[in-house]
């Protein structure tokens, strides 16, 4: 039953992220490059000042996986590489704890370029 | 003068023209498309975490993302993300399977201008402002608290 009313909070709280996305777009009409960053810089604020943690903690997927979560772990690598290994944390920390999701995004968008053809949009 | 008169009647010619996105349904739509997109990432996380217990929480949630990014870019190979996303609005676009889209998208439909000049280059059209604000801003992040470690 737990796991049921956590599923309930991810849905609700991913959902509502989402929508602020489209009132967004509808209210303002910008494109998706600056929703993305928009969020993006959301989630490395948030995460810079400490607080993203406990919202993750309750929220889970509801925010890990908009890409607030991308830009929370930017800033925890970076953060976490400048305690590990001092100045050069600062150059390498953001990208080692993102490296997997942009090598994956790189990796499969150009195996599937390679693959499919572009549909005609309508 | 006159262009002014022209360009005027053109931009209400265009408004008048562009598809207006009905607010309410939109805002529905992209609610529980979003909220299933999560849904369906916390159950790839927790079915990861059952298959393999000894994985550490951030290792869990890093191979979570890798499969969402994979099935959108998958999804958007075949065209069907897309649809999903012309129905979805932002419920598409905010979750990382929005940010995969992003780059599969463009390098898919510009695959006819070359690998080099248009599956690589165009590959970043949108993904390349989230990658550069985000590393630009972590080292900020980075800098700042290497300057709070000194005192």
């Amino acid at each position: 039953m737990d796991i049921f009313v956590d599923y309930i909070w991810v849905f609700l709280i991913g959902g509502l992220v989402c929508m602020f996305g489209e009132v967004l777009i509808i209210t303002t009409n910008i494109t998706s490059a600056r929703i993305l960053v928009t969020f993006e810089m959301i989630g490395l604020v948030l995460e810079a000042i400490g607080v993203y943690d406990y919202i993750s903690d309750f929220a889970k997927a509801g925010v890990n996986v908009p890409i607030i979560g991308f830009g929370a772990s930017l800033a925890k690598g970076a953060i976490g590489a400048v305690e590990t290994h001092g100045f050069l944390g600062i150059f390498t920390g953001g990208l080692t704890a993102t490296a997997g999701g942009i090598a994956a995004a790189i990796g499969f968008a150009f195996l599937f370029a390679l693959i499919f053809k572009s549909h005609t949009k309508k | 003068m006159e262009d002014k008169k022209r360009n005027e009647a053109y931009n209400q010619y265009v408004s008048a023209k562009i598809p207006k996105t009905h607010a309410w349904p939109a805002l529905f739509n992209s609610f529980w498309v979003g909220g299933l997109i999560c849904v369906i990432g916390q159950g790839i996380n927790d079915l990861l975490l059952l298959a393999f217990p000894m994985l550490s929480q951030q290792s869990a949630w890093a191979l979570t993302l890798i499969a969402l990014i994979f099935i959108a870019s998958f999804l958007t190979g075949i065209g069907v993300y897309d649809q999903i996303g012309k129905f979805a609005g932002g419920g598409s676009i905010v979750p990382i399977t929005g940010f995969s889209n992003s780059i599969a998208s463009p390098s898919i439909e510009f695959k006819s201008e070359g690998i080099v000049y248009g599956i690589c280059v165009k590959m970043f059209t949108i993904a390349g402002p989230v990658i550069v604000f985000g590393v630009a801003s972590s080292m900020v992040v980075g800098l700042i608290y290497w300057i709070i470690s000194l005192f």
